[in-house]
C-alpha cells in the first residue's frame, strides 16, 4: 500500500502548481483550470487523511466538493463565455475597469 | 349715543387696509379718498371727543375705552385700551389735524409717483401708529405704537428705495430708534417690577409708594425712558439719524419727522411727569440734554445748503426746546411748543416742498433765491412760519417759545445758564431761518434757465393746506397767553389736571414752586430781551445774506475753520463710524475672514481633506491585476500559517 506520507506530498505538489498557475498565468480558462486543480489536491489530502484514520466522512465530504466544483465549473466557464463575448479576450489583466 | 374711543385710530388702520391689500387696482382718486377721508374722519372724531371731554367738569376729564384684554399672563395683565385726557386729546387733534392736511398736500405733491398707493397706504399705517400712541392707556400699548411710527418711517424714508442714500438713511434711522427703543423697554422692566402694571392711571397712583423720590431706581427708570425719547425725538446722541431723513418725500418730512412722530418722546415725558418730578436727576439731565441739543442742531443748521437739512436740524434743535420745558418741570409749556411747532414746521416743510417742485427736484439753496414773485401763496405762509418760528409777537411761536424761556429761567428746575443758552439758540434760529428765506424768496435767483423757466407756483391742493396751516400758526398760539401780556394761559390750565393736580400728591406744592419767586416785571424784561436780540439777528441775517452778500463770505473766510467744522456737522457722523460702525465692520470681518473662513470651515474642510488623500494613498492598491490580489492573498495565507506553525 502506498504510504499516506505520498498522497500528502503529490497533494501539496498539485497545490503548489495549481497556485503558480494562478498567479502566473494571464489565462483566464488557465486561471480557472489552475483553481480546479488546487481544488482537487484539496480533495486528495482529505482522501488522503480520511483512509489513515480509516473513517469514510473524507469520502462523503469530498463527493460534496465535487459536486460543488461541478457547478461552480459551469457557473465560472459560462462568465468566461460571457467576458470573452464582451471584450474578444480572456486576459485577465485587460479586465480592470473598477480601477481608477 | 355713546360711541367707543377706537374709532379713532380705526379709521386709519382700515384705510391702511384697503389701500395696501387692494395695492396696484385702485385708481388714484379713489386712494387720496380713502386715504384722506379715513384721516378726516378721525379728526372729527377727534373734536367730537374733544368736546366731550371739555363738557366733564375740570377734575373728572377722563374718558376710558377697555376694547379687550390683551394679555393675561399672571400677575402681568395688559389690556388694549385707550385713554383721553386733555393731554392725548391734544396731541390727538395735532396729530390727525395736521395728519389730514399733509395728506391732503400729498395728493398734488406725490401726483406723478409710480408708488402712490403705497405711499398712502404707508401714511395711513403711520397715522394709526400714531394715533395709538397718544391714545394708550397703557405703556405696553404705547410701545406697540411707538414701535409702529418707527417702522413707518423707516419704510417712509426709504420710500424710493431705488436710490441707495434713501435706503440707507431708513436703515439708519431704524437702527437709532432700535438702540432707543432698547432703552425704553428697559425702563418699563425697572416700572413693571416695582409696581407689578404698566397702565398709566396705576402707575402714577402707586408710584409715590412704591418708588423711593430721588432714589436710585426711579432715576434709573426715568433715564432709561428718557434713553427712548432721545432716539425718537433726535435728542443727542441719537440725533444724526434725522437730518439723513430728509431723504423720503417732504410731506412725509413734515408729517413724521418735524410735526407728529419725533414729538413722540416729549409726549411720552410729559405723560409720565409723576415719574419725572420724583428723579430731580432724570430732569437735570432731559434738561441739559435738551439745551445742549438744541444749540448744536442750531449751529449746524447755520451753515448747510441744502433747505430740507436746515429745516432738519431746525426741527432738533425746537426739539430739544421742549425738552428743556420738560427738564425743568414745565412740562405744559413742552406740550404747547409741540402743537405750535408742529403748525410751522409743518408748514415750513410743505413750503420747502413746493419750493422744490416748483424748482424741479432742486434743494440746494445755492440755487435758489428770488422766488418771491413766482410764489404768490407760498412765499407768505413761508414767511408766516418763519415769523413763527422766530419768536416774533403775535404768532404761535412767540407765545411757546417764550413760556420755555421763562420757565427755563424762573422755574425751580431751571437757572439764568439755561435761559441764557436758550435765547442764544433762539437768536440763532432767527438767524438761520432769516437765512433761508433770503437764499431762498429774494435777491437773485441762481438757478439755470430751464428751471427757471419751469418755475409755478403750485397747485390748489398743495397751496390750500399751506394756507391752513398757516393760519394755525398764526393763531394757534392764542390758546395760551400768559398771564403777564393779560390772558389766563388757558392751555397749561386745560393739561393741569394731567401735570400735576390728578395723579400727583404735593401737586399744589410743586405748581406753586415752579411759579414762584418772579415778579411780572421781570417776565416782561426778559421777554423784550428776547425779543430785540431775536429782531438784531434777523436785521444780521438780512446784512449778510441779502444786503451785503460779499461780506457773508469774508466772514466764512475768516473763520474757516469754525465754518468747515459746522458745515460738517461736528463730524459726529464720523465719530460714530470711527467709534462704533468701524469697529463693529473689522470685527464681523474678522469673524467672517478668519473665524468662519479659516478656522470654522478649514475645521471642516481639513477633515475631507485628510481623508481624501488617505483614500488616494491607498487607492493604487487597488491595480485591478487578478494576479496581484492571487499573489496578495497567498502571501497573506503564508504569513497566517506561518504565525500559527512558530506559535
Amino acid at each position: 500500500m502506498v504510504p499516506i506520507p505520498h498522497f500528502l506530498i503529490l497533494s501539496a505538489l498539485l497545490f503548489a502548481t495549481g497556485t503558480a498557475g494562478v498567479i502566473i498565468s494571464r489565462n483566464l480558462i488557465i486561471m480557472f483550470m489552475s483553481i480546479e486543480l488546487m481544488l482537487n489536491a484539496g480533495n486528495l489530502a482529505i482522501i488522503a487523511f480520511s483512509r489513515m484514520n480509516n473513517v469514510v466522512d473524507g469520502h462523503v465530504f469530498v463527493f460534496l466538493i465535487l459536486t460543488v466544483a461541478a457547478a461552480e465549473a459551469a457557473v465560472g466557464l459560462a462568465i468566461i463565455i460571457m467576458i470573452f463575448r464582451n471584450k474578444e479576450s480572456i486576459n485577465a489583466d485587460k479586465f480592470s475597469l473598477l480601477k481608477r | 349715543m355713546e360711541l367707543p374711543l377706537y374709532l379713532i385710530p380705526l379709521f386709519p388702520l382700515a384705510g391702511f387696509l384697503l389701500n395696501g391689500l387692494l395695492i396696484g387696482r385702485l385708481h388714484k382718486r379713489i386712494i387720496s379718498l380713502i386715504a384722506c377721508g379715513s384721516v378726516g374722519l378721525s379728526f372729527i372724531y377727534g373734536v367730537k371727543f374733544f368736546v366731550d371731554l371739555i363738557s366733564l367738569p375740570e377734575q373728572s376729564r377722563v374718558i376710558e375705552n377697555i376694547v379687550f384684554t390683551w394679555i393675561p399672563s399672571g400677575h402681568f395683565h395688559v389690556n388694549i385700551a385707550f385713554l383721553l385726557d386733555p393731554l392725548s386729546a391734544v396731541m390727538v387733534l395735532v396729530v390727525a389735524g395736521v395728519s389730514f392736511i399733509i395728506h391732503i398736500y400729498s395728493i398734488g405733491y406725490m401726483h406723478d409717483d409710480k408708488g402712490y398707493g403705497r405711499y398712502f397706504a404707508y401714511l395711513n399705517l403711520f397715522v394709526f401708529s400714531m394715533l395709538i400712541l397718544v391714545l394708550a392707556d397703557n405703556y405696553l400699548l404705547m410701545f406697540v405704537g411707538w414701535e409702529g411710527v418707527g417702522l413707518c418711517s423707516y419704510l417712509l424714508i426709504g420710500f424710493w428705495f431705488e436710490k441707495k442714500s434713501a435706503a440707507d438713511a431708513g436703515k439708519k434711522a431704524f437702527i437709532f430708534n432700535r438702540v432707543g427703543d432698547f432703552g425704553f423697554l428697559l425702563g418699563l422692566f425697572i416700572i413693571f417690577w416695582q409696581i407689578g402694571s404698566l397702565d398709566f392711571i396705576a402707575v402714577f397712583e402707586k408710584a409715590p409708594t412704591m418708588f423711593v423720590a430721588g432714589g436710585g431706581l426711579i432715576t434709573a427708570a426715568t433715564l432709561l425712558l428718557f434713553v427712548g425719547a432721545t432716539g425718537k425725538s433726535a435728542q443727542i446722541p441719537l440725533y444724526v439719524w434725522l437730518p439723513d431723513a430728509m431723504e423720503g418725500p417732504t410731506p412725509v418730512s413734515a408729517l413724521i419727522h418735524a410735526a407728529t412722530m419725533v414729538t413722540a418722546g416729549v409726549y411720552m415725558i410729559a405723560r409720565s411727569n409723576v415719574l419725572y418730578m420724583m428723579a430731580p436727576v432724570s430732569l437735570a439731565v432731559v434738561a441739559i440734554v435738551g439745551i445742549a441739543t438744541a444749540l448744536l442742531a442750531a449751529t449746524i443748521a447755520l451753515a448747510q445748503n441744502d433747505i430740507k437739512r436746515v429745516l432738519a436740524y431746525s426741527t432738533i434743535s425746537q426739539l430739544g426746546y421742549m425738552f428743556v420745558a420738560c427738564g425743568v418741570a414745565a412740562f405744559a409749556a413742552g406740550i404747547f411748543h409741540l402743537m405750535t411747532h408742529a403748525f410751522f414746521k409743518a408748514l415750513l416743510f410743505l413750503g420747502s416742498g413746493s419750493v422744490i417742485h416748483a424748482l424741479a427736484g432742486q434743494q440746494d439753496m445755492r440755487y435758489m433765491g428770488g422766488l418771491k414773485r413766482a410764489m404768490p401763496i407760498t412765499f407768505p405762509t413761508f414767511l408766516i412760519a418763519t415769523l413763527a418760528i422766530a419768536g416774533i409777537p403775535g404768532l404761535s411761536g412767540f407765545f411757546s417759545k417764550d413760556e420755555i424761556l421763562w420757565k427755563s429761567f424762573s422755574s425751580d428746575y431751571g437757572s439764568i445758564w439755561l435761559w441764557a443758552i436758550a435765547l442764544l439758540t433762539a437768536c440763532l434760529t432767527a438767524f438761520y431761518m432769516f437765512r433761508l428765506v433770503f437764499l431762498t424768496f429774494y435777491g437773485e435767483g441762481r438757478m439755470d434757465v430751464r428751471t427757471r423757466e419751469h418755475m409755478h407756483e403750485s397747485p390748489k391742493v398743495m397751496t390750500i393746506p399751506l394756507t391752513i396751516l398757516a393760519i394755525l400758526a398764526v393763531i394757534g398760539g392764542y390758546v395760551g397767553i400768559p398771564h403777564v401780556l393779560g390772558g389766563d394761559n388757558r392751555f397749561e390750565k386745560f393739561l393741569e389736571p394731567v401735570m400735576h393736580g390728578r395723579y400727583h400728591p404735593s401737586g399744589e406744592e410743586a405748581h406753586a414752586l415752579a411759579s414762584s419767586g418772579y415778579g411780572a416785571s421781570t417776565e416782561m424784561l426778559l421777554m423784550a430781551v428776547s425779543v430785540v436780540l431775536i429782531i438784531i439777528f434777523i436785521y444780521l441775517a438780512y446784512h449778510f445774506y441779502l444786503k451785503n452778500t460779499a461780506a457773508a463770505g469774508k466772514l466764512r473766510d475768516r473763520f474757516s475753520g469754525v465754518h468747515k467744522i459746522i458745515y460738517g456737522k461736528y463730524f459726529v457722523d464720523e465719530l460714530y463710524g470711527a467709534l462704533i460702525v468701524r469697529p463693529i465692520v473689522n470685527g464681523s470681518l474678522f469673524l467672517w475672514k478668519i473665524f468662519d473662513v479659516l478656522i470654522i470651515d478649514g475645521l471642516i474642510n481639513g477633515m475631507a481633506t485628510v481623508i481624501g488623500d488617505i483614500s488616494t494613498g491607498l487607492r493604487p492598491a487597488q491595480s485591478g491585476v487578478l494576479r496581484t490580489y492571487a499573489t496578495i492573498f497567498l502571501v497573506g495565507v503564508v504569513v497566517v500559517i506561518g504565525y500559527l506553525l512558530v506559535k
